[in-house]
């Protein structure tokens, strides 16, 4: 049993990862958090759904397109709620982002109706033994698809040059722009990465729980200030690793909890680091 | 008079007002708390239990909802004196989100269904004498060493410091008043709607209490307000709307942030030398 339990949080955990990979990446490079970021992992999953139901796509096309458009969606957001804004105050852009957030909900709710709704593909749910785990091929897929992209993410931070002007605009947006990097189109750039891979997550969440609803999005995002905050706002370890270990606290507590309290768990830890070590378990600490 | 249903608004607009005035207040020594839904909300259980369970009259249990609400605010308050911004409201926020769950999980006070029968006391003379009374305090708190030592807080803690103010003193006074202030709205609330639940007190409130200052302005005490009466009207005003109505909210604060980030409310909207230097011509003349 707590075999299984691990192996559905190391699934669950992997979404959380994207998720929260997402948020560090903007508050890295901007030293803000993008609210509307739950409502992007929302859009993903209706966009993947819209391909699949009308444009016949096959799940892996989906997979792409509600990429493609969670990116497109992430870039708007930061033409429209961070580069006016960018020295007007700590405050606007978040103000900006929750109204964002707001909007994007209920126009969600209105064209798609407030009920839950499923991918109408069902990946086989055969079931693998590796000894005392029991894994099924949607979780397969899943961990395939969250692990390859963090790997390709990590990657692409590391090694290629457009990775590493990312990490220089995230250390000072001032000199790196002193140093010739389009500071600009790198904003631009990290907020489409960021929000596709937002986008990403809420398809594989939508098809791990096997439902999509307009307001997946909220706890989501709430959630992936929690993991942020536990790993450490702009560090990218943190946020993967803070990913996993939520996936994990969470699926633990509803089996042997009470269900009902699994949202306050996340929370309580994240109240608890903020008050010990509120640079999280891998910041830096500020001088 | 007025009917019933003008009366129900304005007793809204009043209870928004306070609790603008109540966030407004801890926005003033530097914090910024997104999740002051919960103060109300235990200042609403608090005194919803007090008067249904216990039957204590009316001006006590608002009291003790009141006193509730700082008592959390101190509680909270004081361990998160040295979170900065961003993460003060996160704090805040994942405050009110534990306090809800945690509320629906406890049958004693109601569980998810929440309070009943909740006798109907307050009236607009109880929301408005006692909005009276705050605004009054808020006058005289401006010029006064309360006030000043707030602003300079705000303004650069560590300057304010070096001057000898004791910012954690009047850091952790802000946010217990400003909890005690949600607390004593939050049973006025109660008192009003008669039925209570924890979904009342969830973040989209807190949210709801955050956009009256944003919208109002934290530049003067009166700006809160403003935008608690024009906010609490917009629902009225825009029914027509019906399900878009919260497209039209969301939107509107993009818009706000694009347009006039401050707030509608500056420190010099309402003298008359601001709006003088219009009219004058010699001023109009020298203008490019």
């Amino acid at each position: 049993m707590l075999a299984q339990q691990l192996v559905n949080g190391l699934t669950l955990g992997s979404t959380y990862a994207l998720v929260a990979l997402g948020f560090t990446l903007v508050f890295g490079i901007l030293g803000m958090i993008n609210f509307a970021h739950g409502e992007i992992f929302m859009l993903g999953a209706y966009i993947a759904l819209l391909l699949v139901t009308m444009g016949g796509f096959s799940i892996f096309w989906a997979l792409i397109g509600g990429m493609v458009g969670a990116a497109l969606l992430g870039m708007i957001i930061e033409r429209v709620s961070f580069r006016p804004l960018r020295n007007v105050s700590i405050l606007a852009p978040l103000i900006s982002t929750i109204g964002l957030s707001i909007f994007l909900r209920s126009l969600a709710q209105i064209i798609f109706g407030a009920e839950s709704t499923r991918f109408p593909v069902s990946i086989k749910t055969e079931f693998f033994q590796l000894g005392p785990f029991q894994i099924s091929l949607l979780q397969i897929v899943i961990l395939a698809i969250s692990f390859g992209l963090m790997a390709i993410f990590q990657a692409f931070i590391k090694k290629t040059k457009i990775g590493k002007a990312m990490r220089a605009t995230s250390e000072s947006l001032y000199t790196a722009g002193l140093l010739g990097i389009p500071v600009d189109r790198i904003i631009l750039l990290s907020f489409a990465v960021a929000s596709a891979l937002g986008g990403v997550a809420g398809i594989l969440l939508g098809l791990n729980f096997n439902a999509i609803s307009p307001l997946m999005g909220k706890m989501v995002g709430l959630k992936g200030l929690t993991i942020i905050i536990l790993g450490g706002m702009g560090n990218i370890t943190g946020a993967m690793v803070g990913g996993l270990f939520l996936g994990f606290v969470e699926v633990l507590s509803v089996g042997y909890l009470t269900s009902s309290y699994r949202d306050a768990v996340a929370f309580a830890l994240m109240f608890l680091v903020l008050l010990i070590r509120p640079t999280g378990l891998f910041g830096r600490v500020v001088r | 008079m007025i009917d019933a249903y003008t009366s129900q608004v304005l007793t809204f607009i009043g209870i928004n007002s306070i609790l603008a005035l109540s966030l407004y207040i801890t926005a003033l020594a530097g914090q910024l708390s997104v999740g002051h839904a919960a103060f109300m909300g235990i200042g609403a259980y608090t005194s919803a239990l007090l008067m249904t369970r216990l039957g204590w009259p009316f001006f006590l249990t608002t009291a003790c909802g009141a006193l509730m609400g700082g008592v959390f605010g101190f509680c909270i308050g004081l361990p998160t004196l040295r979170l900065k911004d961003l993460y003060l409201a996160i704090a805040t926020l994942a405050f009110n989100i534990i306090w809800v769950v945690m509320l629906m999980n406890i049958e004693a006070f109601g569980g998810a269904l929440g309070i009943f029968n909740v006798p109907k006391v307050t009236n607009n003379w109880t929301v408005y004498i006692s909005l009276g009374i705050l605004l009054l305090f808020f006058h005289r708190m401006q010029d006064s060493r309360l006030g000043r030592a707030f602003r300079s807080i705000q303004e650069d803690e560590p300057a304010a410091r070096a001057m000898g103010v004791n910012a954690v003193y009047y850091k952790v006074y802000a946010f217990t008043l400003g909890a005690f202030l949600a607390g004593y709205a939050g049973a006025l609330y109660a008192h009003f709607v008669t039925f209570i639940s924890p979904h009342d007190f969830e973040v989209d409130r807190s949210i709801e209490i955050l956009l009256f200052v944003v919208l109002g302005g934290a530049q003067a005490f009166i700006g809160p307000v403003i935008g608690a009466v024009l906010l609490t009207l917009a629902p009225e005003v825009l029914r027509f709307l019906a399900e878009y109505r919260l497209l039209v909210y969301g939107l509107m604060f993009v818009v706000i942030m694009l347009l006039r980030h401050e707030g509608l409310i500056e420190e010099d909207t309402f003298s008359w030398k601001r709006w003088s230097r219009t009219f004058r011509r010699e001023d109009r003349a020298a203008a490019p």
